[in-house]
């Protein structure tokens, strides 16, 4: 075991090394990252055993995942935002086939207007397909969680894809502190693949993708995938005890700070929870008794958690950093949806908005937070949900609207001159 | 927690020079959290990078907002607006600035409260610059004060590793002279603070206002507006056509351009448009009588200042 500065990419890249994945299907352009690159260079250098294979896009790459864990071997991939976007109707196809592997995505804002910077809208987008979902907080979390999800995927209890999600350059661009598991301990924890019955192989024809009419026998294959998604949390906590036994390291599904005596509760996802709990710890210092709750599978939603997480807890404050256009925040969505009729659930669940397209949350926005949502509380109010931006940020704004009008102005100027030139000649 | 932001431009080796100070200040047995910070990478467009360590697990992520130490590669990134270089300084903040402009008029430019230090720029050939990188950490460690030279040099070899030992002893040399030169004031970096819950400023929160399509769609209604983002100031190097030398090819230098920067006349003549060209020296590399040369441009802008004198002095 050694503790080394790396990059959430680095550690995801290690995780599929660690795991010994067999195949790894990589569409090698933008938006992908530098996992692929370490991989096809530990490949290349004789230290990684696998066979790595560039497709044209993403959908031929997660085509390839889904086909190659059909044929019973470990496959491991990695997108980021657009691409898998570009994956999403593989996406639903290959969890359909119920073909098991591990998929890592760099989340990052979509286009448009285009950006480069962290964002949960990509794999937002992704929750619905049937891949199970695990968001990560810290470089170690990548590494440890990437090594989980091939256990998650393969069990038999399960038997679906899993994405596991880390944001971008909050993590993936940066390097921290992280133990590399010792070699040999992985291969032990992760285990052989039991392919079961998936023997998909050349000459030997078999169906992945059946054709079902009528609706009943397509609605048995649905709700099956949807079974077996929702045994993910009881899997993940059988993998997770195990893999403390290995490593020494815990990981539950629902990550709990301080909730126990919490009057106020954040929820949020990702990377940008480590500031929260920053935030909590000053919180209380002050007097105030907040917490943090954090879920690390999205997919499936850890709803019984939630409800036995904040009982008794006077107020929510959910910060997503997405949005559901038209909607709102979708973690503030399913929250309310998993809350909604129990006896003892929040007086008030807040919805915030906040980190998209990369943008920081201060921590001042945390403690301003906290203010608001008790002070809703005390007066038993409600709270209109808010996006966090400020008069500083929308000036700015307005400036680049300013020379956007300028250049609309001198465009309507020049044509009108066109025309008169046009009317004279 | 000490935070260090380090400013220079795509090129010049600031996302290593966090690295080497990530690296040294994990051997000094500091929790430690570097990264880069750039958007479309781009040779000579600004990028910052930045460093956190501390003794406790850092929950702290994403950009400093009040750094301890700024570290500034190019002293040319300081007008440019978003590169953002003084983004959140106050009078515990350190100054550390590639530069041959003293400490004196850095403070009086700048109203900066805290301390400056200046590295003076060795060599007027910025083709040099390649290992302000290592300069830049090396100085910026004895600041700091908190790592020996042992672990800078470690550090150094570690995060160059790849690149041979010629390369790593050239810029460990650079980097310990930075050290040393830097003696005098060591450890004059402090841990700032963190923001409290109980003493902060509230946000300037807005509820956005509905407005139409026509104002909050992202379109710029003109066509070539990037014609007026002056990109040549990204350049270190200028590309200098000797007319004497060029056999009028018409084409070579112009096709390869990638920036477009280059036109060529009626008369085959090549003119380069310095308000964009990036200096890349793809030009200087491509063109077969080898008319063209690579000048530095403080070198080259310091010439044309004197060329101007010269011809004002002879109007008058």
């Amino acid at each position: 075991m050694t503790r080394m500065l790396l990059t959430g990419n680095a550690a995801a890249a290690w995780a599929a090394r660690l795991a010994v994945a067999d195949y790894i299907p990589a569409f090698p352009i933008t938006p992908q990252t530098e996992i692929i690159e370490s991989l096809a260079n530990w490949i290349d250098n004789g230290e990684m055993d696998a066979r790595l294979v560039t497709l044209e896009s993403e959908h031929s790459m997660i085509t390839a995942a889904g086909a190659a864990a059909a044929t019973g071997i470990r496959v491991y991939s990695a997108t980021s935002s657009q691409g898998l976007l570009y994956a999403m109707e593989m996406l639903y196809t290959v969890a359909g086939w119920r073909a098991p592997f591990v998929l890592t995505n760099v989340s990052r804002g979509l286009s448009s207007p285009i950006t480069l910077e962290s964002d949960h809208n990509d794999i937002v987008a992704a929750r619905d397909c049937g891949f199970l979902q695990i968001h990560c907080s810290s470089c170690q979390e990548v590494l440890d969680n990437t090594l989980m999800a091939f256990r998650l995927a393969e069990d038999a209890r399960i038997r679906l894809p899993v994405i596991v999600n880390l944001d971008g350059f909050y993590l993936s661009f940066t390097r921290e502190p992280v133990e590399l598991p010792d070699a040999d301990k992985c291969r032990q924890f992760v285990g052989q693949y039991d392919a079961q019955n998936m023997l998909f192989r050349a000459s030997r024809p078999t169906s992945q993708a059946v054709a079902v009419l009528g609706g009943s026998p397509y609605s048995y294959f649905r709700y099956e995938t949807h079974l077996a998604a929702q045994n993910g949390l009881s899997v993940y906590e059988d993998v997770a005890t195990d893999f403390e036994q290995h490593f020494g390291r815990h990981y539950d599904v629902l990550e709990a700070y301080k909730t126990e005596d919490a009057e106020i509760v954040f929820v949020i996802m990702g990377s940008y929870s480590s500031k929260a709990k920053d935030a909590v710890n000053s919180l209380r210092d002050a007097g105030q008794k907040a917490g943090l709750l954090r879920p690390r599978l999205l997919r499936p939603f850890p709803a019984k958690h939630f409800q036995q997480a904040l009982k008794d807890v006077k107020a929510v404050a959910v910060i997503d950093q997405n949005i559901s256009t038209g909607m709102g925040g979708v973690l503030h969505t399913e929250l309310s949806a998993a809350l909604y009729g129990q006896t003892q659930a929040p007086q008030l669940i807040a919805s915030y908005m906040g980190g998209l397209g990369g943008r920081d949350i201060s921590s001042e926005e945390f403690f301003e937070m906290a203010k608001e949502v008790s002070n809703a509380v005390k007066k038993n109010q409600p709270l209109a949900p808010r996006l966090l931006y400020t008069e500083t940020e929308l000036r700015e704004l307005r400036k680049l609207q300013a020379v956007a009008h300028v250049e609309r102005q001198q465009l309507h100027n020049s044509r009108q001159q066109t025309k008169k030139g046009g009317a004279i000649k | 927690m000490y935070r260090i932001r380090l400013h220079g431009r795509g090129g010049q080796g600031m996302k290593t020079a966090s690295r080497i100070l990530g690296s040294a200040l994990f051997l000094e047995g500091y929790e430690v959290q570097d990264a880069p910070r750039y958007g479309a990478e781009r040779r000579g467009a600004p990028i910052f990078a930045y460093v956190r360590a501390d003794k406790q697990p850092i929950n702290e992520r994403g950009i400093i907002a009040s750094p301890d130490l700024i570290i500034v590669a190019d002293d040319s990134l300081v007008p440019v607006a978003a590169a953002g270089v003084l983004a959140g300084v106050d009078a515990d903040c350190v100054l550390l600035i590639n530069s041959d402009d003293d400490k004196e008029t850095w403070r009086q430019r700048l109203n900066f409260k805290g301390k400056i230090y200046t590295l003076p720029v060795e060599t007027e050939d910025r083709a040099e610059l390649r290992f302000i990188g290592a300069t830049c950490s090396g100085a910026a460690a004895c600041l700091l004060g908190i790592i020996s030279r042992e672990s800078l040099t470690q550090a150094i070899q570690t995060e160059l590793s790849a690149l041979g030992m010629a390369v790593i002893n050239t810029n460990l040399t650079k980097a310990l002279a930075a050290f040393d030169h830097m003696q005098t004031a060591a450890g004059c970096v402090s841990e700032g603070k963190a923001i409290l819950a109980t003493d902060y400023q509230s946000p300037d929160w807005v509820q956005l206002p509905f407005e139409e399509a026509r104002t909050s769609a992202p379109a710029i209604h003109a066509a070539a507006t990037s014609v007026n983002v002056n990109t040549g100031v990204w350049r270190t190097l200028r590309p200098v056509i000797d007319y004497q030398l060029c056999n009028k090819c018409w084409w070579i230098c112009s096709t390869f351009c990638p920036d477009g920067a280059i036109d060529v006349d009626d008369n085959n003549t090549p003119q380069i448009d310095y308000q964009h060209c990036k200096g890349c020296m793809i030009c200087v590399a491509q063109c077969p009588p080898h008319a063209i040369s690579s000048v530095a441009e403080e070198l080259a802008q310091a010439n044309e200042k004197k060329a101007a004198k010269r011809k004002q002095g002879v109007r008058s």
